[in-house]
This record gives structure tokens, C-alpha cells and sequence, in this order.
């Protein structure tokens, strides 16, 4: 996992949850192109958040070997969908691995008085990403909830299983107070929380999801 | 781990940014084969094909697929009813 701040010329401005592509050109001319979340808020440095897969193209590339000064390819803001508009009305975010990149450029926007939810899920206590700026930002107006679903560490608080429905009932705002959602991981996890959700009486309208794939990054 | 395959049309928008000029994860399409309206954010999408294959999230009918190559690419629009862009 790596963050990277992009001096991207021209840049015109992103609003919070978009996404860029990230492409690279080797010497024969063979093109890759990867979609990063951006993890800044409007009006900061450009950055992004990035998972090394395995057997990616990019990711190797942007986690272990770019340097300060490198450059590459980048487009973008990408994502009209995906973006939270702050209207004051209460936000509930789920998060699956990497899938917290886009919520926290939402969090790290925030003005401050509009409640926020954060329903995050690790796999263990090292994967959470951000940890620390979490339980620094987290108190009245933002509450964090994580779920470990590989193990946890001893005196763990969170939960430690999968994203269920007894869980989003215990942590997601009532439907009635009529959140804003925005669900980002992998397919199978968006899916679920959605669904979940669905049930608790939110409208399937009411809810954004953004999908990533598990591999090829 | 078939169902990890699908991703949404999110991940197109750069794509389709370049394909058609505007922002288009927010355009309604409507589905050639059941009708049924929708943002293209809320398609899924298969891009681990030869090409990119876009497909309607009700009925599954697959409404785009994309092809590109070193310079060119081709667009099957077939699946498609309309799509309605701003402006």
C-alpha cells in the first residue's frame, strides 16, 4: 500500500469519490491502464492510494518502483456517479480493502457538521488503511466502525466477521432519516452490503456503489 | 470466483470519457433488448475479455462492447436503444 502525490499540470479540480486512470507505456510501446481512486479532498495535493496485486501491471509499478520525479500518463477526474455532493443530510460509507480510498477523500472533505458512518471492512488489524487518521478524525460528527474478517489482534472491540445484516441494522443510519450511501470494494462486497441494505428499506436509488476486480491491478 | 469478474460502469468512465467527450457514468442508457433505463455507472462490465464487454445489470443482454487496438478502436453499439447525453 502506497500513497502517492501526483503533480498532474492542468488538473482541473476533482470533487470527492472520482477516480483517474493511470497509464503506463513500456519502450515497445505496450500500453497498461489502471483506474486509482483519489484519496484527496478538493483543494489539496493530488493524491492517490494504491494496493500492490501481485499479478498486476501497474500497481508493482506505482507501489514499489516510481520515484519522486517519475512520470506517467494520467487522465482524468473521471466519475460523475460515485460523488458525494455534501447537502448536510447523514452519510453512511462501506468500505471493503482499498474500497476506503474514495470514502476517505469524502471524509477528508468534509465541512464538518454533517454525520458521517463509516462501516470499514479489514482483513486484518495491519490492512487498515488509514488507521491512524481514523481514530484521529473520528468523534461526534464522524463514528468508525471496523470489522476484521482474517484474524484480529487481542482486546479487538470491532467486529470480526464478514459485513452481515445484523451488523448494517446495528451500524447504518435508520432508512427513514434518509442517508446518502456510498458502498466501494470488491464485487462480491458491494454486493452483499447493497443488498443488505436494500433490506433495511433503503431505496436501491439512494444507494452508489463503485466495483473493483480482485486481480490485474 | 466468476462473479469477482464483474465489475460496474465506474470503471469505464475514463473509457468512455475518451469514446464520447463527456462524462458519461451518469448518462442514462436504455436497454435494446428489455428496456429497462439506467446509468451506465450501474451496468456491469466484464473487461478481462479480449475487449470490454458492457452489459445490462436486469436482463444481462449484452448492450456495448469495446475493441481497441493500437490505433483504432471499435465500438459495438448494437445492444443500445438510446442513450441520452447532456447538453
Amino acid at each position: 500500500m502506497r500513497t502517492l502525490t501526483l503533480d498532474a499540470e492542468g488538473w482541473p479540480g476533482h470533487r470527492p469519490g472520482q477516480h483517474l486512470d493511470v497509464r503506463l507505456t513500456a519502450e515497445d510501446g505496450y500500453q497498461a491502464e489502471r483506474s486509482y481512486s483519489i484519496a484527496s479532498p478538493p483543494g489539496e495535493p493530488l493524491a492517490i492510494t494504491v494496493e500492490r496485486l501481485e499479478d498486476g501491471e501497474v500497481s508493482p509499478y506505482l507501489v514499489d518502483e516510481a520515484r519522486d520525479g517519475d512520470g506517467f500518463e494520467v487522465r482524468g477526474p473521471i466519475g460523475g456517479y460515485f460523488v458525494w455532493e455534501d447537502d448536510g443530510r447523514p452519510v453512511f460509507l462501506v468500505g471493503g480493502g482499498s474500497g476506503v480510498v474514495p470514502l476517505m477523500a469524502m471524509i477528508r472533505s468534509t465541512s464538518g457538521t454533517t454525520p458521517i458512518r463509516l462501516l470499514y471492512s479489514s482483513r486484518t488489524f495491519e490492512d487498515i488503511i488509514y488507521r491512524q487518521e481514523l481514530q484521529d478524525r473520528a468523534g461526534n460528527r464522524l463514528e468508525v466502525f471496523h470489522t476484521l474478517t482474517r484474524g484480529h489482534p487481542p482486546g479487538w472491540t470491532g467486529y470480526t466477521r464478514r459485513i452481515d445484516n445484523e451488523m448494517l441494522t446495528e451500524v447504518a443510519w435508520p432508512a427513514a432519516e434518509q442517508p446518502h450511501v456510498f458502498i466501494c470494494g470488491s464485487t462480491r462486497f458491494v454486493d452483499a452490503a447493497a443488498d443488505g441494505l436494500v433490506g433495511l428499506g433503503y431505496p436501491p436509488l439512494s444507494i452508489r456503489t463503485e466495483r473493483f476486480g480482485a486481480t490485474g491491478g | 470466483m466468476a462473479d469477482e469478474r464483474r465489475l460496474d460502469g465506474n470503471a469505464i468512465g475514463g473509457m468512455m470519457l475518451e469514446l464520447f467527450g463527456v462524462e458519461m457514468t451518469t448518462v442514462t442508457e436504455i436497454c435494446g433488448s428489455c428496456g429497462t433505463a439506467d446509468v451506465f455507472a450501474q451496468t456491469e462490465v466484464y473487461m478481462d475479455a479480449p475487449g470490454t464487454v458492457v452489459r445490462c445489470a436486469h436482463c444481462k443482454a449484452v448492450l456495448m462492447r469495446v475493441v481497441r487496438g493500437r490505433d483504432r478502436t471499435w465500438v459495438d453499439l448494437s445492444g443500445l436503444r438510446t442513450i441520452e447525453l447532456p447538453g
